[in-house]
């Protein structure tokens, strides 16, 4: 009597498998490549409300949510491990994704890499420098912005406003994008007075609360007043500055809100002017270019509004020469002759390094006027 | 000052401001451990205890509220814990491994919405009120849990040794036998130990959100409330040896940022180390080989 009822293991079986044929071409034709409505995937490596680097692609994300056909997807805290490949696949196949940034710098190989290999239809954009072209695949790229001018300057501002001359830089490693903004902070603050200096900290990892804190305490109990970094989260050490009432400077994104006495301005990202190109090419059915650097100039990275303890003379020196970057994109931040703090010549006379050029990449110096080692 | 003079305001200041959570955590686990189990879950204790104390904090605008908040969520994860490996057969290292990422994963589930705002701060008891330095001033900026973590490191040495509850505790702890033919009730107790040393774990935690570093994320213990399990065994078991490991370590952990503040750059990955290197060497250095530890509680599952 039962057994009525029942339905075979194997007509089961192909019902399965005819539906899920089914499912599948059904996803794959209502997922036109590049139509008006667009579905865009954010993938951050922590909460995007931190204060620092997952905070300013996630700003970027909400500048995309206000064009017209765009929906964007978000997720948070997602590890750089076989995560996110399951966190990229959903997205594609269960809400219909056809560009995807994956923002953290472990998500590219092998994970970006393997999906999209899976997914040649889709779209995806990696925050970094590490697409090469012949090596990987048509639908992968990068974007990439330069900040150093933008630390430049902050140094400028920090140099005006401290009294003590003595400024700190707490940074997590030694590695070249993190010296190069070291280095450019250094170089604008002397750039106002050359007997100042810049004590950098390595705190040895991204995100170390105790460790950045003690650090911004040691800073300051050695006379340092102006205090910037490049960490993950700058949250604790504005917190830290402004409750030891010093100034800093922030990074990444706007901070002034964590130190509102204290804060003088920082360099931030400004990723919405990155996705809201991507986003209107993909809609306009154009290809995406696969390779995207750009900094002050081009828009790609911005400076904090100036606090209140910001004088007049360093507002208008500091806009001054910002100006002129935005100018002229060959303005050089690192300019021969330049010795490193253990005088080596590391830029002969004669030569200077605008913000792209390639020596930059394998900065393995801190130039001279700053105390600390890399190794 | 001269950089000699610096790095001592520095280490000073690290002791006194670094070591509150290593204080608490150890004496909550110090506690659990004597009676007989160990909560590697402390962890958890104090990641959910840093997210209650602040959220409560934000919530309510009184970070004593927080405090209180931080031990109740602190002790229902220590509760948790002694009640399953009351059960026969249960585990306690692996049950501990279980409840840490549980409450680190309800801290950082719910500790979301409470990333950017700024929860009001404990009090702190400004010593330094007689200098005219900033450094020293700030460095004697003391936190007044830090001597409430002191306090019960005195009272929990005192208790052990001359009072019945410290008496039951240690029985519990050190043979279950004896303890069985006095008619202690051996669950209970150890389900007692395990909650308050726990909630402590908790009240530790709150120390991190709202005193210092004095804020919220996700990457605030970077497991200090495991390294605080360790200092137990380094401490032998004993209240105020722990407090002791933990200046030291709060010490230890001041060293690498003030050295390279006063021009000592080279090989500050090593100066992080210290702490580790530090506890590595004194063990090696107390612990004859063969010997069960000295203070070693007889029941903990190490040992059996």
């Amino acid at each position: 009597m039962r057994d009525q009822h029942l339905v075979s293991r194997r007509t089961l079986l192909q019902g399965m498998a005819a539906g899920t044929a089914v499912a599948t071409t059904g996803l794959g034709t209502s997922r036109p490549a590049f139509a008006k409505d667009l579905v865009v995937g954010f993938i951050y490596v922590g909460p995007k409300d931190d204060y620092g680097y997952n905070q300013a692609h996630a700003e970027g994300a909400t500048i995309i949510k206000k064009i017209p056909g765009v929906t964007v997807l978000e997720e948070e805290k997602v590890p750089e491990t076989l995560d996110v490949q399951k966190t990229m696949e959903s997205m594609i196949e269960l809400d219909g994704a056809s560009l995807i940034f994956p923002t953290s710098f472990g998500y590219f190989d092998p994970h970006m890499l393997k999906v999209a290999a899976k997914y040649p239809d889709v779209q995806f954009r990696h925050c970094g420098g590490l697409w090469t072209e012949g090596k990987h695949p048509k639908n992968t790229g990068s974007y990439f912005g330069y900040i150093g001018r933008a630390q430049y300057l902050s140094g400028i501002v920090a140099a005006h406003t401290s009294k003590t001359k003595k400024l700190g830089f707490i940074a997590a490693k030694p590695i070249p994008q993190v010296l190069i903004n070291v280095n450019s902070f250094a170089l604008g603050a002397k750039s106002v007075d050359p007997t100042i200096t810049t004590q950098v900290i390595f705190t040895g990892d991204w995100s170390l609360p105790v460790k950045e804190a003690e650090a911004t305490n040691s800073l300051a109990d050695q006379g340092v007043d102006v205090i910037t970094c490049h960490v993950d989260g700058p949250k604790v050490i504005m917190e830290t500055a402004e409750r030891r009432g010093i100034f800093c400077t922030g990074y990444h994104a706007d901070q002034s809100k964590l130190a509102p006495k204290g804060y003088l301005t920082g360099a931030e990202w400004n990723w919405s002017k990155v996705y809201e190109a991507f986003v209107t090419e993909a809609q306009a059915g154009k290809p995406l270019p696969n390779f995207v650097r750009g900094g002050l100039s081009d828009g790609f990275v911005k400076t904090s509004a100036y606090g209140p303890a910001v004088s007049e003379e360093a507002r208008k020196q500091a806009d001054s020469v910002k100006a002129e970057m935005i100018k002229s994109p060959d303005y050089a931040v690192f300019k021969g002759p330049l010795k490193s703090n253990i005088g080596k010549e590391v830029i002969p006379a004669g030569k200077s390094y605008p913000e792209t050029a390639i020596e930059l990449e394998s900065t393995d110096y801190l130039v001279e006027g700053i105390i600390g080692a890399i190794g | 000052m001269d950089n000699v003079g610096m790095v001592l305001v520095a280490l000073i200041a690290g002791a006194l401001r670094v070591s509150t959570p290593f204080l608490f955590v150890s004496l909550g686990e110090c506690l659990t451990e004597k009676s007989g189990r160990i909560n590697l879950g402390n962890e958890g204790a104090l990641v959910l205890g840093a997210m209650t104390g602040y959220a409560a904090s934000y919530e309510t605008g009184s970070a004593w509220i927080g405090v209180l908040a931080a031990l109740v969520a602190g002790g229902g994860l220590g509760l948790l814990h002694g009640l399953v490996c009351s059960l026969a057969r249960v585990n306690d290292v692996a049950m501990g491994i279980a409840v840490m990422l549980a409450g680190t994963g309800i801290a950082f589930f719910f500790g979301k919405p409470y990333i950017q705002p700024s929860a009001p701060q404990l009090p702190v008891i400004p010593l330094g009120f007689w200098s005219d330095a900033p450094q020293i001033r700030s460095a004697l900026d003391v936190s007044p849990l830090f001597f409430i973590g002191l306090l019960v490191a005195f009272v929990m040495t005192w208790a052990f040794k001359n009072t019945r509850t410290g008496l039951v505790v240690r029985i519990v702890g050190d043979s279950s036998d004896a303890a069985k033919a006095m008619g202690l009730p051996i669950d209970r107790v150890r389900v007692i130990a395990t909650t308050i040393g726990s909630a402590l774990a908790g009240v530790g935690g709150s120390f991190l959100s709202l005193s210092y570093p004095g804020s919220w994320n996700e990457g605030l213990s970077s497991g200090q409330g495991l390294v605080a399990v360790a200092l137990v065994v380094f401490a032998r078991w004993n209240p105020l040896a722990c407090a002791a490991a933990a200046l030291l370590f709060g010490a230890a952990g001041a060293l690498g940022p003030s050295l390279q503040t006063v021009g000592i750059t080279q090989g500050y990955y090593l100066f992080y180390a210290a702490p580790y290197a530090l506890t590595l060497l004194i063990m090696i250095l107390t612990v004859a080989p063969g010997r069960v530890l000295r203070g070693m509680p007889g029941e903990l599952s190490l040992t059996r």
